[in-house]
């Protein structure tokens, strides 16, 4: 029955959802004659159908029901609760109703809580929504159904991949789904600003909130999923550049630009066409990168091409609300006026070079992702890894870093930079120093040795917005600048010491016989079978002792899980405040002897606390933007209330 | 620049960000020529061998009775081939874990000068569901080999 009542929801919110867009476009068209206000209450309802058919398969999978095929094909019931839960966002369909349930509550809480937008704005944006939506809700029903049934229930399910049974992962594909798909948001406003061409500082006002919200949960969802590869894949690196990444980066890389061209748009009113650009570029990379992952075009151009009802049907999703929003940017952008003129040493200078220089990186993920899709369907297979992208993004971040030590000391309009000269002393005393500790570690390659310098350089650059400030009138919005730019220097200083300062060993040791790495000294006591709920496993009983203090135990394991049958590695990971040591067990050799790979990796967790800081400044600027904006509305709200007493 | 008009600074601004742009796209496609990493078999490693210092991927099967390891524990050498060639391969570091004689391999590496492809990388199938995208594309009776003798090695 649950299925049953999932499928009805599903099938109800998509109705509701052609309702939505009907109306809507009605409403535009026709005004005066009502329709526009069932628009926000069908809003509301269809986001919160589409939960009630999330929920239900999420029942579905906690149960086990083994006659729905989803749960079938990719649950099994002797797995931990939480990876059942997990199951539901672990395939395909699963992860497809997410992005919908996302996607209508995102129009749910637009059509709730966004008071300023003018109404005729409003309508076309949640039409736009629901235009967007509908085509997803088509995808999941006619291709992608996750409560079909099998015609007889299966005598057991076939298991969920194990390298995604971790608790880390459990949560990562929600978070990465919200940020993505909260994304849409800022898709639709820009369709409902092109439409009613009420492009200006209110509009950027408007839609601020909601981006800032969609990108603090994709910069906590790309931290986490690399955190995830890191400890989980066993291969000691932290950023592969593989597909599946980029798609996550690409959207966040836009997402960054947006935010900081909605800042000129709302102090200013100037970059008018371009933050509507970006406003569709952004939810375009979630799309694009849904279709990457989604369409099993990433294993091959064949594979695709054997089953390509999904991926084709993803493609020409893609090609309509993304063609039919460009086309709709092109016929208006001319008539969005031009913005407010600024000088090239301003503010506004620094964020257009800002925004240039994230679109540039974006341009160059996004060439090398697609890259060997391209060159495959021409004959040749291809792999495009870090030795194209690292020198290339690197190219247009450095500039952009340098950039920003100076951007958020300079006044809007215009400015000369020997007004800040002497300010920019401190950080380049920064840099100097660094420099100087570099050289005398020696042996350092260019990208690392120029990360570390901007990190210190930047750190220092980032807190001067707060100088000849009263810190307590400081706005949270400005704290969250100051926290964001901060965490982009502590998270850089990681990336670049981990690859500088890593120090890696491969041996071959008996039990008993001890190895060094770095400042450790691990050794291996014994290794012995262990098993848990779905898997056995070899388990190293090692110590491991840093310099003089008290040894540590670390425990590596190599599992073999028996639903689906496969082996992962379970790296040990010991955590200090400077650094971490990695160990990872390989097999054991004919003499007796078990191979190990040990990793001393300095200070590479702050490349994750940098992430989790940047998100937090993110959370600050949202929650200081919220509040003055609840403040701007009591107000109103009161001076109303006092002029309708007083006319009385 | 203070006294130009709006929509000059407009066209200004459109020029400029266009020109990075183009800039970035040319870099882009001069660095996917020159970086990216091309798929080889064995036979195409005999017949245009490529240059020393290049990255490239290797796939084939591993052959049977061919791996060996070295005496530090940790190195092994082995010989990928397709039938038509062999070409051998050292690796140093702990290999996947369905990582058999017998089996399929891409090996992510460089062609050393003596012939040699030193692996930094291997990338073997991880379960059934999985096999890496350059060995989907061998012949279907490559394949049935594969994932026969995968079996067979997974149930010794």
């Amino acid at each position: 029955m649950i299925a049953e009542f999932g499928l009805a929801a599903l099938w109800l919110a998509a109705a509701l959802a052609a309702l939505q867009l009907f109306s809507g476009v009605l409403a535009l068209a026709r005004p005066g004659e009502g329709l526009g206000t069932v628009v926000r209450p069908v809003a509301v309802v269809q986001g919160a159908l589409a939960l009630v058919a999330f929920a239900a398969l999420i029942v579905l999978f906690t149960r086990t029901d083994l006659s729905v095929k989803l749960v079938a094909m990719s649950s099994h019931s002797a797995k931990p609760f939480i990876y059942k839960l997990a199951g539901t966002w672990g395939n395909h369909e699963g992860s497809m109703l997410l992005w919908v349930t996302v996607m209508g509550l995102a129009g749910s809480f637009v059509a709730l809580f966004e008071k300023r937008l003018p109404e005729k704005t409003m309508l076309a944006t949640l039409a736009g929504q629901a235009f967007v939506s509908l085509g997803f809700y088509a995808f999941l029903l006619i291709s992608s159904n996750p409560f079909e049934r099998l015609p007889i229930p299966a005598a057991q399910g076939k298991g969920l991949n194990p390298l995604l049974q971790d608790v880390g992962l459990a949560f990562h594909p929600p978070t990465l789904y919200i940020g993505y798909v909260g994304l849409s948001v800022a898709f639709s406003f820009a369709i409902g600003a092109l439409v009613t061409r009420e492009v200006g500082p209110a509009f950027a006002r408007a839609m601020r909130p909601w981006v800032l919200g969609a990108w603090i949960f994709l910069t906590v969802g790309i931290a986490a999923g690399s955190y995830w590869a890191y400890y989980e894949l066993g291969w000691g690196g932290w950023w592969f550049w593989d597909p599946v990444e980029n798609a996550s980066l690409m959207p966040w890389l836009a997402a960054t630009a947006l935010l900081h061209s909605a800042s000129v748009l709302a102090a200013r009113n100037a970059l008018r066409a371009w933050t509507v650009m970006l406003g569709v570029v952004a939810f375009s990379m979630s799309m694009v990168g849904t279709f990457l992952v989604r369409s099993g075009i990433l294993t091959s151009v064949h594979a695709f091409a054997v089953d390509p009802e999904r991926g084709t049907f993803i493609l020409a999703l893609l090609a309509i609300n993304i063609g039919g929003a460009l086309a709709l940017f092109g016929v208006r952008a001319a008539t969005v006026s031009e913005g407010k003129r600024f000088a090239l040493v301003s503010r506004e200078g620094a964020l257009v070079f800002n925004n240039v220089m994230l679109t540039a990186v974006l341009g160059i993920v996004l060439f090398g992702t697609l890259y060997p899709l391209v060159a495959e369907t021409m004959g040749a297979q291809v792999s495009v890894g870090p030795p194209y992208f690292n020198p290339m993004t690197a190219l247009f971040v450095v500039p952009m870093l340098l950039v920003l030590m100076i951007g958020p000391l300079l006044r809007w309009k215009q400015d000369n930079l020997s007004r800040i000269g002497m300010r920019l002393a401190v950080p380049l005393l920064a840099i100097a120093g660094a420099a100087g500790a570099v050289i005398a570690s020696g042996g350092v390659g260019l990208l690392p040795w120029l990360g570390i310098l901007l990190a210190a350089g930047l750190a220092v650059a980032s807190v001067m917005p707060l100088r000849e400030r009263n810190l307590k009138r400081t706005p949270l919005a400005v704290w969250g600048m100051v926290a964001a730019h901060f965490g982009v220097a502590v998270s850089l200083f990681g990336m670049a010491s981990e690859s500088a300062f890593s120090v890696e060993k491969l041996v071959a040791v008996r039990a008993g016989d001890s190895a060094e790495v770095g400042p450790w000294k691990v050794n291996l006591k014994a290794v012995l079978p262990v098993a848990g709920p779905n898997w056995t496993a070899l388990e190293a009983d090692m110590s491991a002792q840093y310099e003089d203090a008290a040894p540590l135990e670390v425990r590596p394991q190599s599992r073999s899980f028996w639903s689906p049958p496969q082996q992962t590695t379970e790296s040990a990971l010991v955590t200090r405040w400077n650094g971490q040591l990695y160990v990872v067990i390989g097999e054991e050799a004919d003499d007796g002897r078990w191979q190990l790979r040990l990793w001393w990796k300095p200070f590479v967790t702050l490349i994750w606390y940098g992430a989790i800081l940047i998100a937090f400044g993110g959370l600050l600027a949202l929650i200081g933007r919220v509040a003055s904006d609840i403040r701007r509305l009591v107000a109103r709200d009161k001076i109303a209330y006092r002029r309708e007493r007083q006319g009385r | 620049m203070a006294r130009i008009k709006p929509k000059h600074q407009r066209l200004v601004l459109i020029a400029i960000a266009l020109a990075v742009l183009i800039a970035a796209g040319l870099l882009a496609a001069w660095g996917l020529r020159n970086q990216a990493s091309y798929f080889y078999v064995p036979s195409d490693i005999v017949a245009k061998p490529p240059e020393s210092d290049r990255a490239v991927r290797l796939g084939g099967m591993v052959e049977k009775g061919s791996m060996k390891t070295e005496a530090d524990g940790i190195t092994i050498g082995f010989v990928v081939g397709d039938g038509k060639a062999r070409v051998p391969v050292r690796f140093r570091g702990i290999v996947p874990s369905l990582f058999v004689e017998g089996s399929g391999v891409v090996a992510e590496g460089k062609l050393a000068e003596n012939g040699t492809f030193i692996a930094d990388n291997l990338l073997a199938k991880h379960d059934e569901n999985y096999v890496p995208r350059e060995l989907q594309d061998m012949s279907e009776h490559q394949k049935q080999q594969v994932v026969a003798e995968t079996a067979e090695a997974a149930s010794q």
